[in-house]
């Protein structure tokens, strides 16, 4: 199957992999997994006081589609408050990465890993 | 199409995988096309239908995850065309180090040695998890079939782990 050129660049140029730390504070972790093809996923995001994504990082075993689609998710949430990461949708990383129906489920993932990092995020704030 | 109804196995997930092989050869014998090669083409075509029924139920109730998706299905809960994500962090975490532990084996001082362990904890966390989801499988109740729904979706990554450290393997012996 023939990737597109944004997964191939993405793929090749990963933006953002890697960890921080995370005993600090002010980072939250959303791990997922696709249990089809076995793909795992872990986004990290480093949010200010005010609520605002100041940086993030992200490790994923997977198949090209998942980088990629973990990858531009790094780069869409600098910036972002909360709210606007949460908004974003599995539909909008398939469509910029031009992605199969058959790599749909790497999109899913990646949305689900910021929900999953927000859902930390909350219920830190919580306590 | 209940495949242990198929292979005359009572509905679980213990099964003797001899007997399955035998009477793999048996129905394999008893529904060739080549014995209805002087019978009607509608005869033939069921023939062929039949084979096609009992290779796949075969390769259905050999392999441990498709047998435990097979019995699920039955009962309703349809795994083998999900996109489900797991969100159990302990486990995904446990995934990772798996992931990096694969990663390591190149550049390690006994690549063998820790080919060797890797397996040896795969083993081991399978075997576990296949005791969870034999109990979950054998009662009858809903909430235990999701929770067998589970195990699988877990066996699955194990699945895919046990791929890999195979793959890195035959590429050292290369």
């Amino acid at each position: 199957m023939a990737y597109s050129e944004k997964v191939i660049d993405h793929y090749e140029n990963p933006r953002n992999v890697g960890s921080f730390d995370k005993n600090d504070p002010s980072v939250v972790t959303g791990m997922v997994g696709a249990p089809a093809c076995g793909d795992v996923m872990k986004l990290q995001l480093k949010i200010g006081a005010d609520g605002i994504i100041e940086d993030a990082k992200f490790k994923t075993y997977g198949c090209g589609s998942a980088i990629a689609s973990s990858s531009l998710v790094t780069e869409w949430v600098k910036g972002k408050t909360i709210e606007q990461a949460a908004a974003i949708k599995n539909t909008d990383i398939a469509e910029e990465l031009a992605l199969p129906p058959v790599k749909i489920h790497c999109s899913i993932l990646a949305e689900d890993a910021i929900k999953a990092a927000i859902d930390e995020y909350k219920s830190k704030q919580a306590k | 199409m209940n495949y242990f109804e198929l292979f005359k196995f009572s509905p679980a997930f213990d099964i003797d995988t001899a007997v399955l092989a035998e009477r793999y050869r048996e129905l394999q014998r008893a529904v060739h096309p080549d014995k209805f090669a002087n019978d009607t083409e509608q005869q033939r075509l069921l023939s062929v239908q039949r084979t096609a029924q009992v290779n796949d139920g075969y390769q259905t109730l050999k392999d441990p995850i498709r047998r435990a998706e097979h019995m699920l299905s039955l009962r309703g809960i349809d795994l083998s065309h999900e996109t489900t994500t797991v969100k159990d962090t302990a486990f995904l975490m446990q995934q990772m180090e798996w992931r990096e532990a694969l990663e390591d084996i190149r550049d390690s001082a006994d690549p063998q040695e820790s080919i060797d362990e890797l397996y040896d904890s795969f083993a081991a966390y399978r075997t576990k998890l296949t005791k969870l989801l034999t109990a979950q499988l054998s009662s009858g109740s809903e909430e235990d079939a999701l929770l067998a729904a589970d195990q699988v979706r877990k066996l699955k990554f194990m699945a895919k782990l046990h791929d890999e450290l195979t793959r890195i393997e035959d590429a050292l012996l290369d």
